[in-house]
């Protein structure tokens, strides 16, 4: 409970004075507007990937709305009490992970929908959160930099539920548990020396699990990302598709609703995880620059109140959470333009798909939570 | 702990500054590292993409042209265009496949074998796409299909062209047929051109004229997406529809001279002197064309191929028969124009003929008793051998050949059907090159009455009688006059091109030649007297019969006790009016018999209906 005390420290201006609005509703200005300039240039692909339908938009905004409340709700909480809730939280999106893989449903191939009767919940997105939450408060415990047996009860900590998301199999929401995670410790201060040892070590771990590890398939599938012409209407057919989507858009783009492969269909998953393309395609460079300069506002304000904030459980949960929201950028624009193999990633708050908006804007009611629940500090 | 606190509070804050740093520093190289690709993509490629797209986008769907038509000179449809109705299965819009295709089967005939195309072409197909399972529905089923169309959704009649041959079998060798499209013509023609096409002339008009009838294919530029569904028509280029034919062919002629053959296996061709426009040319048996359009069955074409009577061989063109007797005035007209003889040189025949080294070996004369004294006119009237044995030692075979070059004989005439074979009339060194042998005297003096080497096809024999009748002047055959535009209505009319003249010396020879073949139908001792009886006009011409058996020294030929397939051919050769020649007809009557009574009366046949066309009646 040592990092909550610090608050209580210092000369905290007092909740109510001469505050605005947003203040009051604990929400933070720049970071909302951002998000929804995001928010709308998304609806505006999206209405374009759509093929000109409005339907598509109109579930959107219900799921936009439904994860705004979620983010003003979540910032109404102070950190101290998602500082108390992260156990169990972790406990229990754990244990949800196990039934999942016990009973879940299976969608797309992969088993990690559970159906509890009225709504069907995907227990890995919960622990996007729950897993940097949990990981957070296990660092915060001690001074930082930690201990290396205390980074090594963190590795433990992150490894059980990036296995069992893994397993599902949805690599790419074990892969962004796993980059959150390492963000806290890597932010709590890992020390430089385990990083480079631990990079030194992935090649020839990297080529043991190439030789002995992999099947053949998941070989397959690592050359099909080196070379998508090999296999040019087969795994290699979204990237292929992709980069002609992105590279005919050329640098002003051909306008939008003007996109030709994803209005034709060459496109596939273009509502979704490859709205990038559809973007590239209709507006061209600049606009892809546009957008990347908006994402790096938005993380450009996470990382800013993270430094700011006031005791170690916010600060790294606040940076993990911004961090990992640029991986999800990366991946998923690298993926879309060749530069990644395929993982099923969106790119965030503009793809289509309510569950991982939600857990997305959670995560910005947390990071607004951790900005407007501080006392100011002398300094 | 607590005294501690705010100084690890300060360090913490400071490493996890460092942190930030470090890891800003981190993303901004991979970003760099994603607008560089971005850059790349979008910058540097972006012409490459930018095609990569269009192609993407844009397919040409071929609009195949409707192929022209062919008429014969008085305007009759030889071929056409028939609509023709399609029973078509749209799987995506099926719910229940198996249901389908069984209650179709109850309003209209499936067969096993159009089950088994359906199956084969099912998985080649996209779902969207229409795959055929009936062709050629017939008129009850297209109404009995539309009645009951709202039980079977995703069930279409669609509407095609096929090729069709009103005229049937007499004008199945003329015209020809058009079939599917194989692997040899694909690698000849222009797959570009023939995109949606899938049909091609196979045999005779339909062959030779495939250019002219075929026509240009156009285009349809349109979006598609993804899996091949058309989303927009962006511009279409519409074909160049083939060019319709007018053949100089008439019909009428046609059937006539195949009713008149009555089933036996002959040809019979008509053909203008004056323009050598081709009237009629008949190969019978003949054979339905209509059955080749969509794929002959494989029963049906082993009848056409097993019948002994060879149906599918085109005998005006590629038979070649021994022209016996019909070359006659032709060798009269050698031997007057050369001064080997004059008109009033005399051969006594006793019925045989020997050369003068060789008395043992006997040529003997189709009358045994001779014909006794005879000149020119009388040994064309009644065909007598010896008269020809002598003339032809006197001419020798060079000078034979030579003269009969100009006729057309031994060459092909190059008339616009292919696969015309070009007969042969020997000459010494033609034997020495094809069999590396001399020439013999004996082989000179059979050749005299067109036996032996020689051969000639009916169209050759037709065409050296017009060119005969025409007095040396001769154009090559052929069978299309014109070709129409069937948009503008233009027609193209192709001029007859002249042969070189045969050398004239005196009209005197050419006259006694003709008046001799007029005779021959005309007068009362001719071997063809019998169809100059109440016909039209004046017929001229030249019974010839032709063996196909040789009969030893000291046997002899009897017609009834050989078999039907060694038994002679009977050809006729003639030209009418003799006047003013407008027609020339030459018949072979396979195993006929005698031509005087086998041949000539086919040609009147043709005599009759061709001048009963022009106005002209009995009893000229």
């Amino acid at each position: 409970m040592r990092a909550l005390d610090i608050p209580l420290t210092g000369r905290g201006s007092s909740p109510g004075q001469r505050r605005g609005l947003l203040a009051r509703m604990h929400l933070d200005g720049p970071l909302l507007l951002g998000l929804f300039v995001l928010g709308g240039l998304g609806l505006a692909v999206l209405y374009s990937a759509g093929g000109g339908h409005t339907d598509l938009v109109v579930r959107q905004l219900l799921r936009i709305g439904l994860a705004v409340a979620v983010m003003v709700l979540l910032a109404q909480v102070p950190p101290r009490r998602l500082y108390q809730w992260s156990p169990w939280l972790f406990i229990a999106g754990t244990g949800l992970l196990v039934a999942v893989l016990a009973v879940g449903d299976i969608g797309k191939g992969a088993q990690r929908w559970l159906d509890l009767g009225f709504v069907r919940f995907q227990p890995s997105e919960a622990m996007k959160l729950a897993v940097p939450m949990m990981l957070a408060r296990h660092l915060a415990q001690k001074p930082l930099p930690p201990s290396f047996w205390r980074l090594l009860g963190g590795l433990l900590l992150m490894v059980v539920p990036v296995l069992l998301i893994a397993k599902q199999p949805d690599l790419g929401t074990s892969l962004l548990i796993a980059s959150s995670g390492f963000f806290v410790l890597f932010l709590g201060g890992l020390s430089w020396r385990l990083l480079g040892g631990a990079t030194v070590l992935a090649v020839p771990g990297a080529w043991i699990l190439w030789e002995y590890g992999m099947k053949d398939y998941q070989r397959q599938r690592v050359l099909t990302f080196l070379n998508p012409q090999e296999d040019p209407l087969g795994s290699g057919y979204h990237i292929i598709q992709s980069t002609i989507a992105i590279g005919s858009g050329g640098t002003y783009g051909k306008g939008w609703l003007n996109g030709t492969q994803s209005h034709l269909d060459f496109l596939p998953e273009r509502s979704t995880d490859f709205i990038f393309a559809v973007f590239g395609e209709e507006f061209g460079l600049i606009g892809a620059l546009v957008l990347l300069l908006i994402y790096m506002l938005i993380v450009g304000r996470g990382l800013y109140i993270a430094t700011v904030a006031q005791d170690s459980f916010s600060r790294l949960l606040a940076g993990s959470i911004s961090l990992t929201f640029l991986v999800y950028l990366l991946v998923n624009t690298g993926m879309v333009s060749g530069l990644l193999p395929v993982v099923g990633v969106p790119l965030p708050l503009v793809s289509y798909g309510g569950t991982s908006l939600v857990t997305l804007m959670a995560g910005f009611g947390i990071l607004m939570a951790v900005h407007t629940h501080r006392r100011l500090l002398p300094t | 702990m607590e005294r501690v606190a705010l100084n690890d509070h300060l360090r913490e804050i400071r490493l996890f500054r460092g942190r930030v740093i470090a890891s800003i520093v981190f993303f901004i190289l991979l970003i760099l590292a994603l607008i560089a690709r971005l850059y790349w993509l979008q910058v540097l490629q972006h012409a490459h993409f930018r095609t990569l797209s269009e192609d993407n986008r844009v397919k040409i769907f071929p609009i195949p042209p409707t192929r022209g038509l062919i008429y014969d000179r008085n305007g009759t449809v030889l071929a056409g265009n028939l609509p023709s109705y399609a029973l078509e299965i749209t799987r995506e819009q099926v719910d229940d496949l198996d249901a389908t295709l069984a209650g179709l089967a109850e309003i209209v005939d499936v067969s096993p074998a159009d089950l088994r195309r359906f199956q084969r072409l099912r998985w080649r197909k996209r779902a969207f796409e229409g795959i055929p399972l009936r062709l050629r529905l017939s008129a009850e089923e297209v109404a009995r299909l539309a009645v009951n169309r709202y039980r079977f959704p995703g069930v279409d009649i669609t509407a095609g062209l096929t090729r069709h041959y009103p005229q049937g079998g007499p004008l199945g060798h003329v015209v020809g047929y058009v079939g599917r499209i194989n692997e040899r013509e694909l690698e000849r023609i222009d797959e570009a051109n023939y995109a949606g096409t899938n049909h091609i002339g196979k045999t005779g008009v339909e062959l030779t004229y495939e250019d002219v009838l075929h026509g240009t294919v156009g285009y349809r530029r349109a979006e598609v997406n993804a899996v091949g569904r058309l989303v927009r028509e962006l511009d279409v280029t519409p074909p160049d529809p083939g060019r319709n034919l007018y053949l100089t062919i008439d019909h009428r002629l046609q059937h006539a001279a195949e009713e008149s053959l009555a089933g036996r296996a002959g040809a019979v061709v008509a053909i203008d002197p004056n323009n050598g426009e081709v009237l009629a040319m008949v190969s019978n048996p003949g054979f339905d064309p209509n059955l080749f359009v969509n794929g002959i069955s494989s029963k049906a074409y082993s009848a056409l191929r097993d019948d002994p009577d060879r149906p599918l061989f085109n005998r005006v063109l590629r038979g070649q028969y021994p022209p016996g007797s019909t070359v006659k005035p032709f060798y009269a007209l050698a031997g007057l124009e050369t001064g080997t003889v004059d008109a009033k040189h005399r051969v006594f025949c006793p019925g045989y003929y020997s050369l003068p080294n060789d008395e043992d070996h006997k040529y003997r004369d189709w009358k045994k008793t001779g014909h006794g004294w005879t000149d020119v006119n009388k040994s064309v009237v009644q065909s007598c051998d010896v008269y020809y044995y002598e003339l032809a030692v006197k001419l020798g075979i060079d000078r034979m050949h030579d003269f009969m070059d100009h006729f057309g004989f031994g060459r092909v005439t190059g008339v616009d059907i292919s696969g015309e074979l070009g007969g042969l009339m020997p000459s010494r060194e033609w034997k020495r090159r094809a069999r590396g042998q001399a020439w013999f005297p004996g082989e000179t003096v059979i050749t005299g009455i067109g036996q032996g080497f020689t051969l000639v096809t009916p169209l050759q024999l037709s065409a050296a009688t017009a060119v005969l009748a025409n007095r040396g002047v001769g154009y090559r055959p052929h069978v299309v006059s014109a070709e129409e535009n069937p948009i503008t209505g233009e027609i193209a009319i192709i001029d007859p091109e002249a042969l070189p003249p045969v050398p004239r010396r005196k009209e005197a020879n050419w006259d006694a030649a003709l008046t001799a073949m007029f005779d021959v139908v005309n007068s009362p001792s001719g071997t063809a007297r019998r169809i100059g009886i109440d016909a039209p006009v004046h017929i001229a011409g030249k019974t010839g019969t032709a063996q196909v058996f040789t009969v030893g020294q000291e046997e002899e030929y009897k017609e009834n006790e050989v078999h039907e397939k060694l038994r002679d051919h009977a050809l006729f050769m003639s030209y009418a009016p003799y006047e003013d020649p407008q027609i020339a007809v030459a018949v072979v009557v396979e195993h006929g018999g005698h031509g005087g009574s086998a041949a000539a009366p086919v040609a009147r046949a043709v005599y009759d209906a061709f001048f009963a066309s022009q106005g002209v009646s009995d009893g000229n």
